[in-house]
């Protein structure tokens, strides 16, 4: 059958604000419609980047939109996400970085100075990733229908020798470590807009991990067998599509998964969970129990990896789900969030 | 969850210390007595999400039962009225603001968030201040704020009313949708289908209007009720209170978040909801049904910030779908699982009623945190 | 209805004595004192913050004592197993 014909599963009538939170409504849209006609009738699990076998030589190529509100706030701004959240998805695919892309939809109005911060800030995060910015390719529309800007980047890179990411190698007794502290992007986020009236002193995380993640591969690269970037729908939609793709349980250890003060009475406050909160510098990793403790040791010796932990394991039970327990022996399942974190009163 | 260096949250973290935590579940086991079965109700929604947050269920005796009570405010809101608030906001320039907990819940046409992508300027809210900021800020617009809560948050909402009217902003109102707690224990206790050892009374309800409202309960009903913080060690303390009375065969009111909670209420509070509000003859609860005297609008003297009053509502009565057992798991007489409904055609994604939507709505935070756990276990059972 | 944090009185605003900051662990949010007049609180006080607005002040001498009972629940238990361990309950 051709690809255009194949038959679709997504049954919403209209895109909703859901659909790209990165949470359960995300996936039935990417599931139901864009892969079945795009990625062929069995694309296997769907990861943060794709291998393209060019002439015997392994790729990965990614591609991610950056469209956030507002567009600077503490700890950066729209370009550096761009930046980064790029380099993060191959890092975690097991790739570094080679070369970027970028393609801007401007909105009419929008004030030179504000681009220009904009594209400097993607110079120097460019930079410090060690990554270069090849091609570019600008949009103007019209007032009105873009929120200044959206960014787009694609980034393209050579597979990192001494590690293969397959969430099915995963195995009960693995390990699930946690590169940092999680809920500081989407807090800071969600402040900076102002609605909520609330102030803290909290930064995005934004930076590119791939030095963390080659500082692992280095030191428990035969025992890795998946990693993500918790980006939208948080640590919680990322294990549950892992739990998910594996058949296995993730459960975690409420005690041990770091989280800021600040970010906890934020998310206290507003009835949050800091699991699905959106990070921009952190990345889960699984790894095999005996090279548990080399990857934990050299995390937190690398630069911006002193608060790495283990935070669960992988079980059998309860399978396709994750778990989160405590140091009491209660327990609790977490999901996937169906659309964006909203804050409640109840 | 912390970080390595954080002081923690006072007045919350010593109230999930663990080993304390695991102390009292051991003081419940040793009291609870192993011939009988407890049936214990939590009245507020806070405390239903509470327990499945800190997975109390599973430190907890099998014979100590936990009956979730309808003190959701968001679960008991007919969609008829959702309808009415969207329909006030479809007006030109009105802005529709309300807190997050509404805006996923479906009205006959879509929820608010799905009206927000088909153009109604819908905002969030963390308070009705926020919402009376929003009028200041926007003097062409409009702004209606769909107030929900129990006594809790009403007196909040009369305090921005009052507020308005001394400011003399006049593009703000609210629509009101504020329920008493006490008519709906009544309801529970007058349920033939009911059978409750005691109740695990609402905490931040009860910082508004004190213990007294209980002592009914325990006069005339005879079932003991214990006024229940909302961490794990003050339920905890809060079951041991109630199967210390059990034992002794008492029933009376005791309050266990005396740390906030003041017997007497507060007056300031009370006041200002006197001032602005008065009670509706009736009030349809959903799955509940109509009772007297338990719902709170605008009173004539603040009639210019009554959205009802100022604008003109369908008033239809949407009845739930025929197949939707809301009601009985409201009452507790049904568990979630058990309605025909259930993770089937009525999911977090297409919640077919209220308590599937509401983050502590009984379907909802079964269906989240809970469900799964069961396959667990009897997966356990099998091995 | 149920979600009320605990925060501490950072300061009263100097326009308005009815609003004040409230700091929880690092999130500041102006709220609303009006619920607390008859007993207004002070910079250092601990309060019960519900939708922006102030519910109720936060006793620290009523969180001590609930967390000593709570601790002498064990000790209790303790004292009556070694109580067992004597026979003596039989004697009424």
């Amino acid at each position: 059958m051709l690809a255009e014909s194949a038959p679709t599963r997504f049954r919403d009538p209209q895109i909703e604000m859901a659909h790209g939170a990165g949470g359960k409504a995300s996936r039935k849209l990417v599931e139901g419609l864009f892969s079945p006609l795009l990625f062929g009738s069995s694309p296997g699990p769907l990861g943060d980047a794709a291998q393209v076998d060019i002439n015997g030589t392994k790729v990965a190529i990614t591609t991610d939109s950056f469209v956030v509100k507002p567009l600077t706030f503490p700890g950066g701004s729209i370009g550096e996400l761009a930046v980064n959240g790029t380099v993060n998805d191959l890092a975690v695919s097991g790739a570094k970085a080679e070369a970027l892309v970028v393609s801007y939809v401007l909105e009419a109005g929008l004030p030179t100075r504000v681009l220009e911060a904009e594209v400097r800030a993607m110079a120097k995060a460019a930079r410090d990733a060690g990554v270069r910015i090849a091609a570019g390719d600008t949009k103007v529309v019209e007032h009105g229908k873009a929120d200044q800007m959206y960014v787009t980047t694609t980034g393209i890179g050579r597979l990192l020798h001494g590690v293969t990411i397959d969430p099915r190698s995963v195995r009960v007794g693995d390990r699930i470590l946690l590169s940092g502290p999680i809920g500081d992007h989407g807090i800071t986020i969600l402040l900076a807009r102002g609605e909520l009236d609330f102030e803290a002193d909290l930064r995005s995380d934004t930076r590119s991990v791939l030095p963390l993640v080659e500082a692992l591969i280095h030191a428990a690269g035969p025992g890795i067998r998946w990693m993500r970037d918790p980006t939208r729908g948080g640590a919680a939609t990322s294990l549950n599509e892992l739990a998910r793709d594996c058949g296995l349980g993730m459960v975690l250890f409420e005690d041990q998964i770091p989280v800021r003060d600040t970010v906890r009475g934020a998310c206290e406050l507003l009835g949050l969970d800091p699991l699905h909160i959106a990070n921009e510098g952190q990345f889960l990793a699984v790894v095999s129990p005996e090279y548990s403790d080399a990857a934990i040791n050299a995390l937190s010796l690398a630069p911006g990896g002193s608060e790495a932990q283990v935070i669960g394991e992988v079980r059998e039970q309860p399978a396709g789900t994750v778990l989160v327990t405590t140091l009491y022996g209660g327990s609790r399942i977490v999901d996937m969030l169906v659309g964006d974190p909203l804050p409640r009163i109840c | 969850m912390a970080s390595k260096e954080e002081i923690g949250m006072r007045f919350v973290d010593e109230f999930r210390e663990p080993e304390l935590i695991s102390k009292t579940a051991e003081e419940i086991r040793r009291l609870a007595d192993r011939e009988r079965h407890y049936r214990m109700m939590e009245v507020c929604g806070g405390h239903t999400h509470a327990i499945y947050r800190f997975g109390l269920k599973d430190i907890l005796p099998e014979n100590i039962e936990l009956i979730h009570g309808p003190g959701c405010p968001v679960c008991v809101l007919p969609m008829g009225r959702i309808d009415d608030g969207l329909s006030i906001a479809q007006q030109p320039d009105v802005i529709f603001a309300a807190f997050g907990d509404m805006m996923r819940v479906p009205g006959t046409l879509g929820s608010p968030l799905e009206h927000k992508a088909r153009g109604m300027d819908v905002r969030i809210v963390y308070s009705p201040s926020d919402a009376l900021k929003l009028a200041r800020l926007n003097p062409d617009r409009h702004v209606m704020f769909f107030a929900i809560g129990f006594e809790t948050t009403a007196p909040s909402t009369a305090l921005t009313i009052m507020r308005a009217k001394a400011e003399g902003l006049r593009n703000f109102s609210v629509f009101c949708n504020h329920v008493t707690i006490i008519p709906a224990i009544r309801a529970i206790l007058d349920s033939p289908d009911m059978r409750l050892d005691a109740f695990i009374g609402p905490g931040h309800v009860s910082t508004v209007i004190g213990c007294r409202p209980y002592e009914w309960i325990a006069q005339n009903e005879r079932k003991p009720i214990v006024v229940s913080g909302f961490e794990p060690l003050d339920m905890l303390q809060s079951i041991v209170m109630l199967l210390h009375q059990l034992k002794a065969g008492e029933a009376k009111v005791e309050n266990q978040y005396k740390r906030v909670v003041p017997w007497e209420g507060n007056r300031a509070a009370l006041k200002a909801m006197a001032e602005v509000f008065e009670l509706r003859p009736y009030f349809e609860w959903r799955g509940l049904g109509f009772i007297s005297q338990s719902a709170l609008r605008v009173n004539a003297k603040y009639a210019e910030w009554d959205a009802e009053q100022r604008f003109a509502v369908p008033g239809i009565r949407v009845t739930d779908p025929k197949a939707a057992q809301c009601g009985e798991v409201l009452k507790g007489v049904l568990k979630p699982h058990q309605c025909k409904l259930f993770g089937r055609e009525c999911t977090p994604e297409h919640p077919m009623g209220a308590l599937m939507v509401s983050s502590e709505g009984s379907c909802a935070a079964y269906y989240n945190y809970e469900h799964r756990k069961a396959a667990m276990v009897s997966l356990s059972s099998m091995a | 209805m149920c979600l009320a944090i605990p925060g501490r009185i950072v300061e009263i605003s100097s326009d308005n004595k009815d609003s004040a900051t409230v700091d929880v662990v690092g999130v500041r949010r102006k709220i609303d004192l009006g619920l607390l007049q008859d007993d207004k609180p002070v910079p250092g006080d601990w309060v019960l913050v519900h939708v922006g607005f102030a519910m109720s002040k936060i006793s620290a001498e009523d969180a001590a004592e609930q967390m000593n009972t709570l601790r002498m629940l064990g000790e209790i238990d303790g004292a009556m197993q070694e109580v067992r361990g004597y026979g003596l309950e039989d004697v009424n």
